[in-house]
């Protein structure tokens, strides 16, 4: 029996290998999510059915109903959700996976005492589980706005490598004197979660995604680490395959957003702004307009590019959009959308939420081929977008997003600029595209903006 | 010197995995486009759900009588297939979106 699960266990280790492989193809990548599902899936039920050991009823009886609990909670949520808050769902999931795993250190650390490698592998998981779940918790609150401005310490970065130091040196303490004492677990585990909260804090919210990647990753060791306690092969894969596939992914998001790691995690970002607050204050005067201002230039436009941001996302606005570019192309102009790859607040944010809305896939134009066509554009509309067409990207060496990569909304020969008010955008700092003298603002929630402005364009 | 060794040579077969599965993991997500970057983080996240078999294994080989024990492992269980099951079908509706219109 026991050669059939290690069976199983192949298969399913293939299965993640292959679901993250097809997951890397837009026509692939759905299979290969199911793909990785059903290896899952056999994994889990080769495990309880195929175990060495008589086991009785009641435990059977508690673990069926986990994980029916599990799967009605798991399902329910992610199907219910509205598509904006998708960062914030697999944040909580990853969330959960870390937790987990605390878990199993927390019940088998009084197990193995005696063997000390048992035990460093134990508080290994102990540790990054702990750090991944309250981290997670902490990027969910502020992807969800809860509390989105970086909160620091004074000397934060120094305390956090202290404390972490101090983590570290407790748990080998704990490893190497061969204590077996549930009250210093308690306090290691409590040290943990402490850690992954003083870790994220600090951390804005434009940066969250790289922060949920890299906390994925650390879950993917964390479930590693419990594959090899275990021996168990099919936690090990999975686990090494997502911690190592989730930190070259973590690099590639940062790479599209044209920041270092390091820069993420110990802050170049905010920190710089405060300081350069007083030196980048833009002068200017802006211009506003109205809906029917707007309805006018774009129904003699012959092209439009929309750029879509955030702000779209939230105000639920993508379907209204949609019926926008639909008028737009019956009186004969040309629409596209401009996707900067790290709008909205996850990379394919827009894809995704536009998608929703059955926008055709070839008018969702990427930057680098969008780019060279802003300067033969009538009208730009930017919709909630903010630092992906901030100039000070390529004009301000002091500005925190100096370098990366824009779109050059400014090259057009009009832009509209749809937003709530002149806040400026996550990253917090002024936008001078908005000062422009070719620039309108449309103010206004923008599915009421949009609103008025197809109510417009319907009358023309 | 003789503990690192005796580590190496017990746990051979697991080292080399740990070896390759990096290797693969870095290969397949190389020059993965921006657009699917969300959804394969999403993806990665369900797989690391696998954690829910060392959960299972926990309460498997736990003690009926070990109250903490069994409530600590159902919670762990419990987590587990929330972040499979979450993170599976939410990757799945992520991709329900990019279909092609046909």
């Amino acid at each position: 029996m026991e050669f059939i699960l290690t069976l199983i266990y192949l298969v399913a280790s293939i299965t993640y290998i292959l679901g993250l492989k097809m997951l890397g193809h837009p026509q692939t990548a759905r299979r290969g999510n199911l793909i990785a599902a059903f290896g899952m899936g056999i994994a889990i039920v080769g495990t309880i059915f195929i175990y060495p050991k008589e086991v009785p009823m009641l435990i059977y009886a508690l673990i069926g109903s986990a994980i029916l609990i599990g799967t009605i909670i798991g399902w329910l949520v992610a199907k219910k959700v509205a598509m904006t808050k998708m960062p914030e769902l697999v944040s909580i999931f990853n969330g959960m996976g870390g937790a987990s795993a605390a878990l199993i250190g927390l019940i088998e650390f009084h197990h193995y005492h005696g063997q000390t490698l048992s035990i460093v592998t134990i508080l290994a998981g102990l540790i990054i589980g702990s750090i991944s779940f309250s981290g997670s918790m902490i990027a969910w609150g502020k992807l969800n706005g809860t509390f989105n401005k970086p909160i620091r310490l004074p000397k934060y970065n120094i305390i956090n490598n202290l404390f972490f130091i101090g983590l570290v040196a407790f748990a080998s303490f704990i490893a190497y004197q061969g204590i077996d004492s549930q009250l210093y677990l308690y306090i290691l585990f409590a040290g943990a979660l402490a850690y992954g909260v003083l870790f994220v804090l600090p951390i804005g919210g434009a940066d969250m995604p790289v922060v949920i990647s890299l906390l994925n990753s650390f879950t993917g060791l964390a479930a590693a680490l419990g594959g090899f306690l275990y021996g168990n092969m099919v936690m090990l894969t999975g686990g090494i395959l997502v911690g190592s596939a989730g930190t070259i992914l973590t690099f590639a998001m940062c790479d599209a957003m044209n920041r270092s790691l390091t820069s993420v995690i110990f802050g170049a970002f905010g920190a710089s702004t405060t300081t350069n607050e007083t030196t980048s204050e833009i002068n200017g005067t802006i211009k506003e307009t109205t809906p029917s201002d707007v309805a006018i230039l774009m129904n003699y436009a012959n092209k439009v590019i929309i750029v879509p941001g955030y702000g779209l996302a939230v105000a639920q606005a993508q379907h209204i959009i949609h019926e926008l570019e639909e008028l737009l192309i019956k009186k004969g102009v040309e629409v596209k959308y401009a996707i900067h790859p790290v709008a909205g607040r996850m990379p394919g944010h827009m894809n995704v939420l536009l998608a929703e809305t059955n926008v055709s896939y070839d008018r969702l134009v990427e930057m680098d081929d969008v780019n060279p066509e802003f300067p033969n554009t009538d009208v730009v509309f930017v919709v909630g977008a903010n630092d992906v067409v901030n100039p000070a990207a390529h004009n301000d060496p002091n500005s925190p997003i100096y370098g990366m990569p824009i779109l050059d909304a400014e090259n057009a020969k009009y832009i509209v600029v749809n937003k709530r008010s002149m806040k400026p955008g996550y990253a917090g700092i002024e936008n001078e595209l908005f000062f422009n003298q070719k620039t309108s603002m449309l103010f206004g929630d923008a599915k009421d903006a949009l609103g008025k402005l197809v109510g417009e364009l319907k009358n023309m | 010197m003789t503990e690192i060794i005796q580590f190496i040579t017990e746990n051979l077969q697991m080292i080399y995995i740990v070896i390759l599965m990096i290797f693969v993991g870095v290969e397949i997500i190389g020059h993965v486009p921006a657009v699917l970057h969300t959804p394969l983080m999403s993806g990665a996240n369900a797989i690391h759900g696998v954690v829910v078999i060392g959960a299972i294994l926990v309460m498997l080989g736990s003690d009926p009588s070990n109250i903490l024990a069994l409530s600590l492992g159902f919670v762990a269980v419990l987590l587990g297939t929330l972040n499979v099951v979450g993170g599976f079908v939410v990757t799945d509706r992520m991709l329900e979106m990019f279909k092609k219109k046909k």
